[in-house]
C-alpha cells in the first residue's frame, strides 16, 4: 500500500536525533499523527459532524453477575451520553467492564447478570421495557458488530439468507425484498459481485469481507446505534484500516451513532468524537479525544498512552503499567488504580474520586490528583522505567 | 488489476490442475460417506432388501412380480422344503433357479418367500415410522431444553429420566394386549414413543454447546426470535447428528419390533413380521430350518447394513475427520 498525498509525512520521522531521545518519542501528539496514518481515505472530520440530540443515555449502570467465589462487580456505576451520529469510544484492559456494559444495553447479558441503573433509549427506559419490545428494538434501532466475524456468521446458512434474516426478524415481507436488501448493504460494504456473493457461505468468505458483512447485517435495517465491539481484534493489520474505513462510510450513510469498544488507542484517536476510559468498572476519564489524548488527567490513561509503542523509539523497552488489574470481586478500597499508581497517596487508599470536571470543559476525570498531571509537561513522565529516568 | 485482466491467469491454472475447486458442506459430506466401503455395502445391502421386499409381493393393493400371496395356503410339496438352489449343475448342484417355492412352505402350505417379504415390509416400515417419532420427540424436546435452559430444562430433562426408567416390555406387554391388532402403524408409534429419550439428551447437549455460540448472540442482537433461532439458526448445525442418530435409532428399531412380536407383544396374526416369524417357528430349527434362518438372515442383513450406514454417515458428518480412506 502506498501512502496517500493528504496524510503529511513527519518532518521528525527522519530527523537522527529523535532516536537518541525517547521522551520526544512518547509525545502523545504522535499517536495522534500515526492514527491518522492508519486512516488512509476517510476521516472522522469528513462524515458528518453529530447532533446535539442525544439519543442514548445511560445513567449510573450496575452490572453484578453472582458466582460461587462471590459477586463480580463488572460494571460499577457507568453512565455517558450518546448524541446523534457520534462516534464514542470506551477503551480499558480486558475485564473492565467496557464489552459488559454495551452487551447491557443490547440486552444481551445472562439472566444471571444483576443490572441496575437505567438505559434510555431516545427517553425510554430500555430496562423497564417488555422482552418483546426490547427485542424490536435489538438489531432496527441498536445493531452490534461481533468481535470475530469467523464465529459470529452462522456456517450453515448463505450471507444473502443470514442478511434477509436480519430484515424478516422486523418486517413481515417476500423474501425477494428483504434478498434485494441484502444486496444493497453488500454493495454498501463494497462486496465485490454482491449477486453472486448472496449466494456464498461464510467460509468462502475471507476474514475481511465477512466482517464487512457483519457490518451489512448491522445497518440493514437503518439503525440509530451501532455497538461495535472490538470489530477489528481479530483481522488482519492491513484489513483492519479498511474495516474502519468502511465502517465511518457506512455509518455516514445510514447516520448512525458508533459505540466503539477497543483496546486500541490508535483506533480511538482516528475514529472517536469523544472518548471513555474504563477502569474496574467504572469510567475514569471522559471527554474528547484529543484533550484527553493530549492532556489526560488520569494517571491510568496516560500510563495507557505511555505504553504505546513508538516507531521512532529505537531499541527502547515498552513501558507497561506496573502491576494487574484488581479483582472485580475483592476490589481494594479507594481508587481502584491506586495499587498501581506512580502518584498515590492516603487519600487514594482510602477514598474512591468521583467522575469530576477537570480544567477544561466536557473533560472529566475521577482522580485526587489531576491537577499533578496537568502541570507535568508530558503526562507519561510518570510511568517511565528507571532505566530511562537515569539516563 | 482489472477483472477482465485476472480471468485468462486463472484459465492457465486450471490447465495446469493447479485450480482448487471449493466443495460444499454436501459434496465434502457425500465423498466421505462414499469412500466408507462399509456404509457403502451397507446402503447396497439395504437397497437391496427394500427393493426385494417391496417389489415381490407388492405393497398397499400394488401387486409384486411374486404370484403368491403370504396369506394363502396350499399343498405342501416335498414338506415344504426350500426348491431355491445357487449351485450349478456341473458342480454337482440342481442348477440355479427359484422354484416353486424358493423358501419353502411353512406347516400349513404357506409360501414362505411371500411371507418373509411381508414380514421384512413390517419390520422396515415400523423401523421408519420409528425413526420419524423418536427424531422428532427427541429433537424437540431436547432443542427446548438446552435453548432455554433452567426450569424448562429441568422439567423436560427430568420427565425424560422417567421415560427412560421405564421398562420398554412392560408398557409394550400392556400396550401390545390392548391395541395388538391395530397393525403396525400404532406399533411403529409406540416404539417410537419409548425411545426418544436418548434423542432428546443428544440434542439437548448439542444445543448447550450451540447456544453459546457467538453467532447465536449474533442473532439475537439482530432481534431475533427465540424459536426462529432455534429451528432456523441452531437446529441446521446438528442435522449431522440427527441425521445419525435417526439412521442408528432405525437399526434398534427393527431389533425392538423383532423382539416384541418374538414375544408376541408386537404385529400379531394373520399378518406377520420378522420377529413373530422366528417366534413362530422357533422349534422348528432343528426339523424345518429354513422356518427359522430365513427371517433371521433377514433380520441380521437390515439392522446391519442400516448400522453401517449408519457408522458411514456418522464419520462423513465429522469436520474433524482429516484421515482419507484408502
Amino acid at each position: 500500500m502506498t501512502t496517500p498525498p493528504n496524510v503529511p509525512i513527519e518532518p521528525h520521522a527522519v530527523d537522527p536525533h529523535v532516536f537518541d531521545d525517547p521522551a520526544a518519542a512518547a509525545a502523545s501528539g504522535q499517536i495522534l499523527d500515526s492514527a491518522e496514518e492508519v486512516h488512509v481515505g476517510l476521516t472522522l472530520d469528513a462524515v458528518r459532524p453529530p447532533s446535539h440530540e442525544e439519543i442514548l443515555r445511560v445513567e449510573n449502570l450496575t452490572v453484578e453477575f453472582p458466582t460461587e467465589d462471590g459477586v463480580v462487580h463488572a460494571v460499577r456505576g457507568v453512565s455517558y451520553g450518546l448524541r446523534e451520529r457520534e462516534v464514542l469510544g470506551i477503551v480499558g484492559e480486558s475485564g473492565s467492564g467496557k464489552s459488559v456494559s454495551s452487551l447491557a444495553v443490547m440486552g444481551l447479558l445472562p439472566k444471571s447478570a444483576r443490572i441496575k441503573g437505567r438505559i434510555l433509549f431516545r427517553g425510554d427506559d430500555m430496562l423497564k421495557m417488555s422482552p418483546r419490545k426490547q427485542r424490536g428494538l435489538r438489531g432496527r434501532k441498536i445493531a452490534m458488530i461481533f468481535q470475530d466475524p469467523m464465529t459470529a456468521l452462522n456456517p450453515v446458512h448463505t450471507i444473502g439468507d443470514q442478511l434477509a434474516e436480519a430484515v424478516l426478524a422486523h418486517e413481515l415481507m417476500p423474501r425477494k425484498t428483504a434478498l434485494a436488501r441484502a444486496r444493497e448493504m453488500l454493495d454498501l460494504v463494497g462486496i465485490p459481485q454482491a449477486e453472486a456473493r448472496l449466494r456464498s457461505y461464510p467460509h468462502e468468505f475471507s476474514g475481511g469481507m465477512r466482517q464487512r458483512a457483519m457490518i451489512a447485517m448491522a445497518v440493514i435495517n437503518n439503525p440509530d446505534i451501532i455497538i461495535a465491539d472490538e470489530p477489528t481484534t481479530a483481522l488482519d493489520v492491513t484489513v483492519q484500516a479498511q474495516i474502519l474505513e468502511k465502517l465511518l462510510e457506512v455509518k455516514d450513510a445510514v447516520n448512525a451513532a458508533i459505540v466503539l469498544i477497543t483496546h486500541d488507542l490508535g483506533v480511538i484517536a482516528g475514529m472517536a468524537h469523544r472518548v471513555l476510559v474504563m477502569y474496574a468498572g467504572r469510567p475514569v476519564e471522559l471527554g474528547d479525544t484529543d484533550p484527553v489524548f493530549e492532556e489526560p488527567r488520569m494517571p491510568y490513561t496516560a500510563g495507557l498512552l505511555g505504553s504505546i509503542p513508538s516507531l521512532e523509539g529505537g531499541g527502547s523497552r515498552l513501558r507497561p503499567i506496573k502491576g494487574t488489574p484488581p479483582s472485580l470481586i475483592n476490589l481494594p478500597t479507594g481508587c481502584p488504580f491506586s495499587p498501581r499508581c506512580p502518584l498515590a497517596t492516603d487519600i487514594c487508599r482510602t477514598e474512591e474520586p468521583q467522575l469530576a470536571e477537570t480544567d477544561s470543559g466536557g473533560h472529566f476525570a475521577a482522580c485526587h490528583h489531576w491537577d499533578k498531571l496537568a502541570a507535568a509537561e508530558d503526562p507519561t513522565v510518570f510511568f517511565r522505567t528507571e532505566s530511562e529516568t537515569v539516563a | 488489476m482489472t477483472l477482465s485482466a485476472q480471468a485468462p491467469e486463472s484459465n492457465t491454472g486450471a490447465a495446469q490442475g493447479m485450480t482448487i475447486v471449493a466443495r460444499t458442506q454436501a459434496q465434502m459430506v457425500r465423498r466421505r460417506f462414499f469412500r466408507h466401503r462399509a456404509a457403502l455395502a451397507g446402503m447396497i445391502i439395504f437397497g437391496l432388501v427394500l427393493l426385494l421386499s417391496f417389489s415381490s409381493i407388492g405393497f398397499l393393493g400394488v401387486s409384486g412380480w411374486w404370484d403368491k400371496s403370504y396369506l394363502a395356503t396350499g399343498a405342501l410339496v416335498n414338506q415344504g422344503k426350500p426348491t431355491l438352489s445357487v449351485v450349478p449343475e456341473f458342480l454337482g448342484g440342481s442348477g440355479i433357479r427359484l422354484g416353486e417355492h424358493p423358501f419353502g412352505q411353512d406347516d400349513i402350505g404357506v409360501d414362505y418367500f411371500a411371507k418373509t417379504m411381508r414380514g421384512a415390509q413390517q419390520s422396515i416400515i415400523v423401523a421408519f415410522l420409528v425413526a420419524v417419532v423418536a427424531t422428532s420427540v427427541g429433537t424437540l424436546v431436547g432443542a427446548v431444553a438446552g435453548y432455554y435452559r433452567g426450569k424448562t430444562e429441568s422439567v423436560l430433562m427430568r420427565f425424560t429420566d422417567v421415560m427412560i426408567t421405564i421398562p420398554v416390555l412392560v408398557i409394550a406387554a400392556v400396550v401390545g394386549r390392548r391395541f395388538g391388532d391395530s397393525g403396525v402403524l400404532l406399533l411403529g408409534t409406540f416404539i417410537g414413543l419409548v425411545i426418544w429419550p436418548s434423542m432428546a439428551r443428544l440434542l439437548r447437549g448439542e444445543f448447550l454447546s450451540l447456544r453459546e455460540k457467538e453467532f447465536v448472540e449474533a442473532a439475537r442482537a439482530v432481534g431475533t426470535s427465540a424459536s426462529r433461532i432455534i429451528f432456523r439458526h441452531i437446529l441446521p448445525n446438528t442435522v449431522g447428528v440427527i441425521i445419525v442418530a435417526a439412521t442408528l435409532s432405525v437399526a434398534n428399531a427393527v431389533l425392538l419390533e423383532s423382539a416384541l412380536s418374538f414375544l408376541g407383544l408386537g404385529v400379531q396374526a394373520p399378518d406377520t413380521s420378522l420377529g413373530q416369524l422366528i417366534n413362530e417357528y422357533r422349534t422348528a430349527m432343528v426339523t424345518r430350518p429354513w422356518l427359522f434362518w430365513w427371517p433371521g438372515i433377514f433380520i441380521i442383513a437390515i439392522a446391519l447394513s442400516i448400522n453401517f450406514i449408519g457408522d458411514g454417515l456418522r464419520d462423513a458428518f465429522d469436520p474433524r475427520q482429516t484421515r482419507v480412506r484408502a
